[in-house]
């Protein structure tokens, strides 16, 4: 057993969803097993962090060209990595940086990526979700060489620093690349406008979804919002269409809220969405597909047509108050 | 600009899901079938850059007879020509062999610019279009929001996490995987629908294109997820199922 753990970071940190994947690195074999990987031009900070982890060895793969992220750089610098030291299996979070160079990375090693993993049962057998939700697949991996696979967040348990646990050695590796070998040039990160809203720390959240059907109807929503004196947000396909700003959505791509209250309306909860809200309290799904994936986390529900339940639940919210 | 835009066709999104007999599938009887939506905004960018630069838009779909009707859609919007890999045990290939079977198809097209929406609404896999690019040796991005030409090649502006983007500079030929929400998508005009009738499809049967190779991963089972938390469902109507939901949100839950 030879496992790798390839960790992100994010500001001079290891993200919270690289101890995610630890977690799930565990799963396939023994601490004494897993060498973490950070990647980048200056790793010594990151490699201290990772080396009181409990994991057995911290490779630094570093070089110059590695300051920015690339998919070329990441890919080139990875595969030279994994030619040395045949790993058995490669364990990513599954991030938006993970998804754009793992496959390339996995097809270049004749593998095929096991991505947006959320379990892992003996074998081994790894779940994902396929039908944005409303069903689970059983993968395995039956080629030869390494099985490489990436962890959704949230998943599994972070694995917290270990006290008692001997730092891991730490190596670095310096990979052969060349300038010319990087065909894209990656601008800085940017914000489109200020945000103004701040879903995050809304107490109470109205979001909407797909069911809504028209932006004529999006007052329904509003009148319940103002009722509970909530804020009113999102799935994607709604801020996609224009009818609710951007700084609106929750999920993957936009906010991650945990409020006290969260009342999904005609959203059918794709996982997208899930990551952005499943920490919520309480969660109260509306949606007229008994099978939507929203009530598997949902804590009460009501199986109708929104166009319905939506206004007379303003009304008992309203009455309730009085 | 020479493009060739790979659309997939899904179940549509509502779809009843029942797991066929042998488990590893659902039961696509009687089911309809649609362009996968993120695949619709690499279609519109596609339209949008030939109606900028001129060019021609090529739209190539692997699958069985059935994703002959998303094709015409894809024409009836304004794709000049189509290839369809005919193609009945896609979902017995993995991400790997579905994407060489694309990337053969692709190669001896030499398009300036490959683009693929970011993820399928089946499998989700979200890397066919990744591995395109690394089978033909192409550049690529994903999660691409707005594609913009320059003298160096192009210039794309790509969704990274929690609200943040970055621009990215590369050269053509490049294959980009589209994020959602980019653009508007445009119907079918009745004129577009009439015209599509004209438009060339080639059919290439899978076999011809050479590119078979054993799955490395299998879908060995699908089923039906299990509940993460036991949902109190409140019967009734409307009015009887709201008034139960405030009492139990200020009662039971303590959020009102």
């Amino acid at each position: 057993m030879n496992i790798f753990l390839v960790l992100e970071e994010s500001g001079g940190r290891i993200k919270r969803v690289s101890w995610e994947a630890l977690a799930a690195a565990l799963r396939l074999g023994p601490a004494q097993s897993v060498t973490a990987v950070v990647i980048g031009a200056q790793t010594e900070a990151l490699a201290a962090e990772a080396s009181a982890k409990g994991v057995a060895k911290v490779v630094r793969v570093e070089h110059p060209l590695l300051a920015q992220y690339t998919a070329d750089g990441f890919s080139l610098a990875l595969q030279r990595l994994f030619e040395r030291e045949s790993p058995t299996h490669v364990v990513f979070p599954h991030t938006y940086q993970v998804r754009d160079y793992a496959p390339a990375l996995a097809c270049r090693m004749g593998q095929v990526l096991i991505g947006d993993v959320m379990g892992i049962e003996d074998g081994p057998v790894f779940t994902r979700q396929l039908m944005q939700g409303r069903l689970n697949g059983s993968y395995r991996h039956t080629g030869s060489g390494p099985c490489i696979v990436s962890v959704q967040a949230g998943a599994f348990r972070a694995v917290d620093s270990d006290a008692s646990a001997p730092p891991a050695a730490i190596t670095t590796f310096t990979p052969t690349l060349d300038a010319a070998q990087i065909r894209t040039k990656p601008g800085e990160p940017f914000r489109d406008s200020a945000q103004t809203v701040d879903l995050g720390s809304a107490q109470r959240i109205v979001s909407v979804g797909r069911g809504i059907k028209e932006a004529d109807n999006m007052p329904i929503a509003q009148e319940l919002a103002a009722a509970l004196g909530a804020e009113l947000a999102a799935s994607r396909p709604i801020c996609d269409s224009g009818w609710l700003p951007l700084e609106r959505q929750v999920g993957s791509s936009g906010q991650t809220v945990a409020p006290k209250l969260y009342l999904a309306v005609g959203i059918s909860g794709a996982i997208q969405h899930l990551v952005g809200m499943k920490g919520s309290q309480c969660i109260v799904a509306i949606n007229k597909d008994s099978e939507a994936p929203i009530f598997e986390v949902a804590d009460y529900g009501i199986v109708g047509d929104l166009f319905d339940v939506v206004p007379a639940l303003t009304e008992a919210v309203k009455a309730a108050k009085q | 600009m020479k493009i060739i835009v790979a659309i997939k066709q899904v179940q549509e999104r509502d779809a009843p899901v029942r797991i066929a007999a042998n488990g590893k599938w659902i039961d696509e009887s009687d089911l309809q079938f649609a362009m996968n939506e993120p695949d619709a905004y690499a279609l519109e960018e596609a339209l949008q850059l030939k109606e900028q630069h001129g060019g021609e838009v090529i739209v190539l779909s692997a699958g069985p007879e059935r994703v002959g009707t998303t094709i015409r859609e894809a024409l009836a919007k304004g794709a000049d020509r189509a290839i369809h890999i005919v193609c009945d045990d896609l979902g017995e290939r993995d991400g790997l062999g579905v994407a060489r079977l694309l990337a053969a198809a692709i190669k001896p097209e030499n398009p300036d610019l490959v683009l693929s929406g970011l993820q399928s609404e089946d499998l989700g896999l979200g890397q066919t279009g990744v591995v395109v690019a690394e089978l033909l040796g192409l550049p690529h991005a994903t999660l691409i929001l707005h594609v913009e030409k320059i003298e160096s090649g192009l210039k794309v502006k790509r969704e990274l996490e929690e609200g943040w983007f970055q621009s990215i500079e590369m050269p053509l030929p490049a294959v980009l995987t589209m994020q959602s929400g980019g653009s508007k998508l445009r119907y079918a005009t009745l004129m577009g629908i009439k015209r599509a009738k004209t438009k060339e499809t080639r059919q290439v049967p899978a076999g011809d294109l050479g590119a078979e190779s054993a799955p490395v991963v299998v879908l060995e089972q699908v089923s039906l997820p299990k509940k993460q938390k036991s949902t109190q469902i409140l019967p009734g109507s409307p009015k009887e199922a709201a008034a139960a939901l405030v009492e139990k949100l200020k009662t039971e839950a303590r959020v009102l």
